[in-house]
């Protein structure tokens, strides 16, 4: 168990190693110069020069590289090549924010779509699962923006019960933010119910095949117990794998919703980059967000492994 | 319970089961009776299509979804199982009736304890609260012994033969009325086997229990039970108490199945085997006579057009054969014919070089060794599955080679062909050394030496036609062009008695037996010198096994090659090889010709495994208490004599310190790797093999 | 699509098979057995047809502005009505049709292609090669899709054909990595080592023996791919940082209509109805391919 855990965190931080290496290289693939974006057309060499050597563009590209790591796990995260502010404390409060939309987000849609699978399940090929499982397809084909206008339009401006947007203010707590928060949660809850859902109901289907079911049964235990006691556990196991894998999808999503909302998160934060085309802006959402990814796949390998014995002894 | 209702045990009558909806679906049973008597043991056998395991599973009331009882009627103790709701059958499941399933493991929750899943039995609802105590000595009846901690492992920690016993162990907590065993120690070994029957036999006996014990194995079933049931295509076809079933079969299909199996002491030069052509009929297309005149060597016109009665054929004797008493009388012999061959065996000349010879082979697999493993400065480990192996296989002869999982027989196989290449050691291919890995094999030498496996559906790509398989050695082994070797794999299927219309068939579209017969045509096109079978008869229905068998020896004749034989199944081995090697735990333990092998003096595992062979044959009792323990894992191989640790003959420390000296006997072809003096033996060792004379 | 893999399968098909014209009957058969997969299956078909002549069916051009019928309400000169410049919505919607099959299928072709290739070959040699690459694709995997195409179109600036290789790009570790579980699985079948013990060769047995196994799954993930990649054409039109106006991409219009939500509802209401219709009808048409192989393999 010891082994395996500490394997599991060599691979995290070896994956997020490669990934800076990728964020870092994907950032010098820029055509143009940084110096020049910074400055503008009309800067004369000198000054382009002098910009060049306060950035350290004029180093190689391996010790600039190394200068940005040692630079982000030290805390300096460098400035913003747009507005000059310094980058850290910009990231990290918008961080706060869309881990707070998404822990809404996961807080409403993993039960309930557990929920949904596993009612899927049970009733396979009968019309509650026939139900839950077209109505997962259709929410699945819908883009996030898609359902964030139709939900605006419905509970903003025609019921006006909650704001379209969502840009609150920095410091806002999170019982003041709630109003804010709903309809974005609720944007991102709908596609991630309709796959976690879709893939409970199918790793539930799977158990409720396996022998040791008809043990159970034959034992006299009774349907209700077969469930909790057998199927459930055994099914909800690769749930977990399922959900970590799809926090990467919600990370997609809430980057839309975000867009959708208005919302100060890193999504937005992210776009705001781009226009601006603010490099070091880019790389350090990028990475945040990357290890903000591994950590919630390494909880789910970390209680996997915790909640399966085959795993737990070895 | 009154003791009149224990009386009656389990009654089934007339019952017919269909799959899929309808009264023309399909039915895998049609009209079959069984009785139970409280105390009895019946077995139930059958070829696979019999019907044997939805019989089972009917009375259980536990068929799958598709499965409905379409007439007919279940009782036990006289209540009535097919009337029963959900709660009554609850109630039957909890305290009544048990099953022990065919595999162990996948039919224990993976993510509870076994003591978890043993409290569940005797208490449904609140399995937290069962009666440790009881649960303990019930672990300890069956046993398993420290009990305590079989209940804290996780079924994945425990060998396949303690999660059997873990089984029945889970099954009799319930005391229950009728227990059913469905194939209980069909995947386990020899030895393993023996012991799970031995422990049945001993918990049965004198218990009021009845017990319906499913089979495929004439052999188990003759071992353990009182009557037998026989089911042929979802019909019963004959009944009657185990050793008049097997003194006196009745039945064509009875007869038949007997004189598939093959028995220890008849080889295939005194007693070749009779299989029966043919195949079991699907329900979808059943004959409309009796469901076995297709096969039945005694079938006359009538029994084409009109299904035969079940009659009573004699105190607790039912058979399903309108001739049956011309059978019984002599007239007619419902045995199928022997088939016909040359009797010449191969003349060798005394100088050729064997076939293959292995000299001194090793194989290690190097366990990996992760970071920390090289930080702490760990060994990479090795497990040694191949410890020093010298054999030889003779020129047209055919080497038999015994064992237990895990001792190595089917690496030895791999390494010969080159898929995992030895780690030491030498082959040598009529003399010739082989390269060891496959891929630096020129074509000649993959030519000569080819294998057939396991008979399974992993054997033949399921996206190429048996044509497009059995063409490509043609083509790209001997160079042929296209027309030629077309017309080369229709010859080739009728070699291996398919015709040649099979080369457009998809394997999904053969049957198990079929299927094997491809894979050896594959072996021969190419038209080798030695083919190794890795297992490529188990798993089959006897019946499909001894034509399969009877195949092998035919082509052996006719093309003069040499086969290196694998099996677990002693009597398989004993059947066709003419020689015989018995590995343990990489080690050939003993090895010779099979005349040889098979007669004192026997190494100490051979003298085990010979025991353990179930018997076709009530009358000859279960030689000796089975072995105890199970194989080592090859990590930790005992550094004496590897069999030290189970052998019942075990002499003290020197067994246990110092690796066993190889004896020879005159012939200088005998090999015992004993420490025991082999005239001591001798003097120990009865005979557990008798010479049959037909 | 000339993939390596795809060359392999036709070649592969001996005489003794079922045709591949009755394949695709029999799989034409399965898809419209029931009614969920039979109407994606003929939506999928029927924006194809609108892909490939969209050009021919639009009235207008897609950027030609009618200045006097501008914010038009839908109606028989404009069935989707016009936006407030004046542009007539029906064709721009149907015009837009190839940009999305030309972006994400085009993007998921690549990954496919590339995919197959890569998992195949380096799950079949394993060692080191293996390794290497599939250490590579874990390290995009590590970056969600759509986080990833940012950051590729940030640097790269948009274009379309930056969104077709980011598509590549995103996708095809996703692709290689289901090729490699099935390679994993099959390669160790017994018919494999039958091959090997034949003398056969590699690339004999990775096109001839294991890519066929390997063609259910894939036909289904590249289905599944496809689905996602038009949401991700369609989010980065959204954001602004795909496809560029005054392009038909619906994304886009979305985006560039939501503003005037109140002034020309449809204008959002129809580029938004077509993204949805479409990743829907190729879901239903990809879960009715999925159990078609199944059922099939059975």
């Amino acid at each position: 168990m010891t082994r395996y855990l500490l394997r599991r965190v060599g691979f995290l931080a070896l994956t997020v190693l490669l990934t800076s290496m990728l964020v870092f290289a994907v950032t010098q693939l820029l055509p143009g110069d940084p110096a020049r974006i910074i400055l503008g057309r009309e800067a004369g060499p000198a000054a382009l020069a002098q910009l060049r050597e306060e950035l350290g563009l004029d180093r190689s590209v391996p010790v600039q590289y190394l200068d940005w790591l040692g630079g982000f796990m030290t805390g300096d995260w460098g400035d913003s090549y747009g507005t000059g502010q310094a980058i850290r404390p910009l990231v990290t409060e918008r961080l706060g924010n869309s881990l707070r939309l998404a822990g809404l987000t996961l807080l409403v849609a993993v039960p309930l779509a557990l929920l949904l699978g596993i009612v899927a399940a049970v009733n396979a090929e009968r019309w509650p699962d026939t139900l839950i499982s077209v109505g997962s397809l259709a929410v699945v084909g819908l883009p996030e923006f898609v359902t964030g206008l139709v939900l605006i339009q419905l509970f903003s401006f025609q019921l006006g019960w909650l704001p379209a947007n969502a840009s609150i203010p920095a410091g806002t707590g999170f019982v003041a933010a709630l109003p804010q928060l709903i309809l974005p949660a609720l944007t991102a809850t709908l596609v991630m119910l309709a796959y976690v859902a879709r893939l409970t109901r199918a790793s539930v289907l799977e158990e409720l095949q396996r022998p040791y079911v008809r043990t159970a049964r034959l034992k006299g235990v009774t349907g209700r117990s077969v469930l909790l006691r057998h199927v459930l556990r055994n099914a909800l196991l690769p749930a977990i794998t399922v959900i970590a894998i799809s926090f990467g999808w919600l990370i997609s999503g809430l980057i839309v919703v975000e867009n959708v909302f208005n919302y100060p998160g890193l999504g937005r934060l992210m776009t705001f980059a781009i226009d601006r085309r603010d490099l070091p802006l880019m790389q350090s959402i990028t990475l945040v967000a990357v290890v903000a990814f591994a950590l919630a796949n390494l909880i789910a390998d970390l209680l996997y492994a915790a909640l399966d014995p085959r795993i737990r002894l070895s | 319970m009154s003791a009149e209702r224990r009386g009656a045990g389990l009654e089934v009558e007339g019952l017919t089961v269909r799959y899929g909806d309808g009264p023309d679906a399909p039915a895998a049973i049609r009209d079959v009776d069984l009785q139970v008597a409280p105390g009895e043991t019946v077995g139930l056998v059958g070829e696979s299509g019999s019907g044997k395991t939805t019989l089972a599973l009917a009375v259980l009331r536990a068929l799958p979804e598709a499965g409905r009882v379409d007439g007919g009627r279940i009782s036990l103790a006289g209540d009535d199982l097919l009337a029963m709701d959900a709660r009554a059958l609850r109630e039957l499941w909890r305290h009544r009736i048990k099953l022990v399933p065919q595999n162990p493991l996948p039919s224990m929750n993976p993510a509870h304890t076994v003591g978890h899943q043993l409290a569940e039995s005797l208490s449904p609802d609140r399995p937290g609260r069962a009666d440790r105590e009881r649960i303990d000595a019930m672990l300890d009846a069956v046993g398993l012994a420290d009990p305590g901690r079989i209940r804290r492992s996780y079924p994945f920690e425990l060998s396949g033969g303690q999660q059997q016993r873990v089984m029945i162990a889970m099954a009799l907590l319930g005391e229950p009325e009728l227990l059913v065993m469905d194939e209980p120690t069909t995947n386990l070994d020899v030895t393993t086997e023996a012991a799970i029957l031995e422990l049945v036999r001993g918990l049965v006996r004198g218990s009021d229990t009845a017990v319906l014990y499913v089979s495929h194995s004439l052999g188990v079933v003759s071992q353990l039970c009182d009557r037998v049931e026989v089911l042929y295509a979802g019909e019963l076809v004959e009944c009657a108490p185990v050793d008049e079933l097997y003194d006196a079969p009745r039945h064509p299909y009875t007869v038949g199945l007997l004189d598939s199996v093959p028995l220890l002491g008849r080889t295939k030069t005194d007693a070749p085997l009779r299989p029966i052509p043919g195949r079991i009929p699907d329900p979808t297309e059943l004959p409309p006579g009796c469901v076995f005149a297709p096969r039945c060597p005694a079938a006359e016109e009538a029994c084409r057009t009109a299904r035969p009665a079940l009659e009573s054929a004699g105190p607790n004797r039912l058979v399903a054969c309108r001739r049956w008493r011309e059978i019984a009388d002599g007239d007619v012999s419902a045995r199928q014919p022997a088939p016909g061959h040359a009797e010449e065996a191969l003349e060798v000349a005394a100088g050729d070089a064997p076939a293959l010879s292995a000299i001194g082979i090793e194989k290690r697999f190097e366990t990996r060794r992760g970071l920390m493993d090289r930080l702490r400065g760990r060994e990479a480990g090795a497990v040694k599955a191949l410890r020093g192996v010298d054999l030889e296989v003779r020129q047209g002869r055919t080497l038999g080679l015994v064992g237990e999982s895990g001792s190595g027989k089917s690496t030895l196989a791999r390494a010969v062909i080159g898929l995992e290449p030895a780690s030491d050691g030498t082959f040598e291919l009529l003399g010739v050394p082989l390269t060891r890995r496959l891929e630096r094999r020129d074509r000649e030498v993959i030519r000569r030496l080819q294998m057939v496996f396991q008979s399974s559906d992993e054997a033949l790509n399921p996206h190429r036609s048996v044509g497009a398989t059995l063409r490509r050695p043609f083509m790209h082994l001997a160079g042929l062009d296209r027309a030629e070797a077309d017309r080369r794999v229709a010859r080739l299927l009728e070699s291996v008695n398919l015709t040649a219309d099979y080369a457009a068939r998809m394997p999904d579209q053969l049957s198990g037996g079929e299927k094997q017969r491809v894979t050896v045509a594959r072996a021969f096109a190419s038209d080798p010198e030695l083919i190794l079978f890795d297992e490529s008869v188990s798993g089959l229905d006897v019946s499909v096994q001894a034509s399969l068998l009877n195949l092998l020896d035919e082509l052996q004749r006719e093309r003069h090659a040499s086969y290196l034989f694998i099996s677990h199944d002693l009597a398989v081995v004993a059947h066709l090889a003419d020689d015989v090697a018995v590995l343990y735990l990489g080690q050939v333990m003993e090895s010779g010709p099979a005349g040889t092998v098979l007669a004192p003096p026997y190494h100490p595992y051979t003298e085990a495994l010979l025991a353990a062979v179930p018997r076709i044959d009530p009358h000859v009792a279960a030689a000796r208490p089975p072995l105890e323990g199970e194989v080592p894992s090859p990590r930790d191989v005992p550094p004496g004599c590897p069999f030290a640790t189970r052998c019942p003959r075990v002499l003290g420390a020197v067994c246990h310190d110092e690796p066993p000296p190889v004896t020879v006997d005159e012939d200088g072809r005998h090999r015992i790797r004993c420490h025991i003096p082999r005239d001591e033996l001798l003097e120990l060792q009865e005979p557990l093999v008798e010479r049959v004379a037909t | 699509m000339t993939t390596p893999g795809g060359g392999g399968a036709a070649t592969a098909a001996p005489p003794a098979q079922p045709a591949p014209l009755a394949g695709a009957r029999h799989l034409l058969g399965e898809l419209y057995a029931r009614p969920t997969s039979a109407i994606g299956t003929t939506l999928v078909a029927l924006f194809v047809a609108m892909a490939l002549i969209g050009p021919w069916l639009a009235p207008y051009g897609p950027t030609e502005q009618i200045l006097s019928d501008r914010s038009q309400a839908p109606g028989a000169a404009h069935w989707f009505g016009t936006d407030r410049l004046g542009r007539d919505v029906f064709s721009r919607v149907v015009t837009g049709a190839r940009d999305i099959f030309l972006l994400a299928g085009g993007g998921t072709a690549v990954a496919v292609a590339i995919g197959t290739v890569a998992g195949l070959v380096t799950s079949t040699l394993g060692g080191w090669w293996e390794e290497i690459t599939f250490r590579l694709f874990d390290t995009l995997l590590a970056m969600p899709a759509l986080l990833l195409a940012l950051l590729l179109l940030g640097t790269l600036g948009p274009s379309r054909s930056s969104v077709l290789w980011v598509i590549a790009v995103a996708y095809t570790p996703i692709v290689a990595r289901v090729v490699r579980s099935v390679v994993l699985s099959v390669k160790t079948r017994e018919w494999v080592a039958a091959a090997r013990m034949q003398g056969e060769t590699l690339p004999w047995i990775l096109t001839r023996e294991i890519l066929p196994s390997v063609l259910p799954a894939l036909a289904v993930e590249a289905a599944l791919r496809f689905s996602y990649a038009i949401f991700l054409v369609a989010s980065l039109g959204f954001l602004g940082v795909g496809v560029q106006p005054p392009n038909p991409d619906w994304g886009l219009m979305v985006a560039e209509a939501r503003d005037y939500v109140y002034l020309t509802p449809w204008s959002l209401i129809f580029p938004a109805a077509a993204i949805s219709l479409l990743v829907v009808s190729v879901n239903l048409a990809a879960d009715g391919l999925g159990r078609a192989l199944r059922t099939e393999g059975r």
